[in-house]
């Protein structure tokens, strides 16, 4: 079944398998996950790389399953637990609105939430809506060790009924979808040991931290040098290592694993194309670009692909919260299947740019050499799924 | 306002109406006058600051519901303020910035709160989350685009005027069976609706529009790459979901 959905071109192969599954027998996933110790890992930018990151770690300590192509919905996880049936641990990244589902279906062992942003509003509508369902899920499963990033307002109000609760000063590099407290409206107030508000909401004094590159935790002090970029990935790799090492995963070990990952599901990766090597990057929603900005190299061309189908979320106004004006000075393109909407933001943002849908197309443009490529969730996969083929 | 004089561009309250993007708006009024050589000036007003009271435009963007309450209280809190956008400013209201202007607003438990009151509307919860493109039709600037997502249905005062009748969307939400619904609102000093985008980057003719009675002259073209191919895009078909009624959700 897997195979007919990659012949005819529907996506990796994962989503079609599970939903047929299902569909077969609504308690799959419940049996599937029984006797395996299940990690899940959710929030709105992340899911991937750490996710990643934590099956990487755990496989020191047997075999894994893993949605490993990013298919986090409920199917998902039940074609990565199909796939793996020796597997005594399952590392699960899971979307936001689904946790609370997964959750009651696995019982996990432990859940990782990274952080809460705004992402696709078309179908999530609030940010503390999603908040408010990822705390459902947390007081439904009292045994479950939660890693919250004490950083992250929303977060830690998601997680603030946690049993076992276990926080990680991950950093945010986002804050603007944060400025009211999430539990009772008023404005947080930022001071050297982090935020707090008047209602009693504050930052929780986190166990594992970070003080540059160094990661600190219960009996662990070690330098992370991540083969990944971006403070956003030193984050994930401290959310990442906190998980693992609780699991059981010696910390020197679980570093190398971690700081070893070059690529994720095809992020991070280079790839000839003709005279250009392009370097993909994923970024879908303003904290995910804020994170990404930071990681584009000096003066290099870069091609930015927006699509806004369902997945992607169909309004396009969030590119008016990403900082385009940072792109001002290089050659950029504007292209996907929202290159128009793309290009009058540019226009705005004082960036001239050529426009093409096709962002293979569109490099003919460029001169010969490195460039960046950055494009939201489908405009991604397909470009991959193209320079996969291609190559 | 003399030719050359600067115009005051003012975002109310990006840090609690800030969530859809309707930042942009600000940003494409200020570069639309800058390209033309008029000197612009982009001011914003968070919670925590005592609101400038004569800019020539004031901004308000959609929000969630809690940040709603509270950006109307803090409005009530600034009655120089609302002197001003009633009757010497011009001002840009979207989404959940036009419903707490108005006379009053229900919550999702039906909770009624009260508005600003600088315009005769009250918004009561729909069924159903309105989410999606709309299309209208202005008087004034012809064929508009935006993307909602709102839970409100707005009843407009038999003395207001609305700022366009849907084509296909929900918009206030008013459609009746043989009735258009209609999308936001139109006095001489406010110009509200359930569009973003931001409205103002998809519909660069509404933007001229209220340039163009702040500055009182008529302005010259611009020509911007991408703008025609955008709204083609998403004005294609709207003849077509307007043989279906013009209604949805």
């Amino acid at each position: 079944m897997s195979g007919l959905s990659r012949r005819v071109g529907l996506g990796g192969g994962s989503i079609i398998g599970g939903r047929v599954t299902m569909a077969l027998d609504p308690g799959a996933l419940r049996s599937l996950a029984t006797r395996r110790q299940v990690v899940l890992v959710t929030g709105t930018n992340g899911k991937t790389t750490t996710s990643h990151m934590v099956a990487a770690a755990l496989r020191s300590l047997g075999l894994v399953a893993h949605n490993a192509s990013g298919s986090n919905m409920a199917d998902g996880a039940l074609a990565a637990l199909t796939d793996a049936l020796d597997a005594e641990w399952a590392v699960l990244e899971v979307d936001e609105l689904h946790l609370a589902g997964v959750a009651s279906a696995t019982d996990p062992a432990a859940m990782v939430i990274l952080n809460l942003t705004r992402d696709q509003l078309d179908r999530a509508a609030e940010v503390r809506r999603t908040a408010a369902a990822i705390a459902r899920a947390v007081v439904a499963h009292p045994q479950t060790t939660v890693f919250a990033n004490a950083d992250d307002p929303m977060v830690v109000w998601a997680a603030s009924e946690a049993v076992r609760p276990v926080w990680v000063g991950a950093g945010s590099v986002w804050r603007s979808d944060t400025v009211g407290c999430p539990s009772c409206g008023r404005s947080l107030t930022e001071s050297a040991t982090g935020w707090h508000c008047e209602c009693g909401l504050t930052r929780p004094s986190p166990s594992w931290w970070l003080e540059d590159d160094i990661a600190h935790g219960p009996g662990v002090s070690s330098r992370l040098a991540l083969s990944l970029p971006g403070q956003f990935n030193l984050g994930n790799a401290l959310m990442a290592l906190a998980a693992s090492v609780t699991a059981g995963v010696e910390p020197e070990a679980a570093i190398a694993k971690i700081s070893a990952l070059s690529r994720v599901a095809g992020r991070y990766a280079r790839i000839q194309y003709g005279r250009h090597t392009l370097r993909l990057l994923l970024a879908k929603n303003p904290a995910g670009w804020a994170a990404t900005i930071a990681m584009l190299d000096g003066s290099r061309p870069v091609v930015v692909a927006v699509n806004a189908r369902e997945a992607d979320g169909r309004d396009t106004s969030w590119l008016w919260d990403v900082e385009f004006e940072r792109l001002v000075g290089r050659v950029v393109a504007a292209s996907g299947e929202r290159a128009a909407d793309l290009g009058v933001r540019l226009s705005y943002a004082g960036i001239p740019h050529v426009t093409n849908t096709d962002p293979l197309a569109a490099l003919a443009e460029f001169l010969e050499g490195e460039v960046d490529v950055v494009a939201n969730y489908t405009a991604f996969h397909s470009l991959y799924r193209r320079l996969e083929r291609a190559g | 306002m003399l030719p050359d004089s600067e115009v005051s561009v003012c975002t109310l309250l990006p840090d609690v109406l800030g969530t859809y993007s309707d930042g942009g708006n600000a940003r494409v009024l200020c570069s639309r006058l800058r390209w033309r050589g008029i000197p612009a000036r982009q001011v914003t007003c968070t919670v925590d600051q005592q609101p400038p009271t004569s800019c020539d435009i004031y901004l308000l963007g959609g929000g969630e519901d809690t940040s709603q309450l509270f950006a109307t209280e803090w409005l009530r809190q600034h009655p120089q303020l609302c002197n001003t956008l009633a009757d010497r400013s011009l001002t840009l209201a979207v989404c959940a910035g036009m419903q707490i202007l108005g006379v009053s607003m229900a919550d999702v438990h039906g909770r009624e709160h009260v508005g600003v009151g600088l315009l005769n509307i009250t918004t009561t919860p729909r069924r159903r989350r309105a989410t999606g493109e709309v299309v209208s039709r202005s008087a004034e600037v012809g064929l508009l685009t935006g993307f909602e997502n709102h839970r409100g249905a707005t009843e407009l005062g038999d003395d207001v005027r609305p700022l366009a009748h849907v084509l296909s969307g929900v918009g206030n939400g008013d459609g009746r069976f043989g009735r258009r619904a209609t999308d936001g609102v139109r006095t001489d000093h406010i110009i509200a609706t359930y569009m973003h985008g931001p409205v103002l980057a998809r519909n660069p003719a509404l933007a001229d529009h209220i340039l163009a009675s702040v500055t009182g002259s008529s302005l010259t073209e611009i020509d911007l790459p991408d703008q025609r191919a955008l709204r083609e895009s998403y004005l294609a078909g709207s003849a077509s979901q307007t043989m279906r009624g013009g209604k949805r959700g």
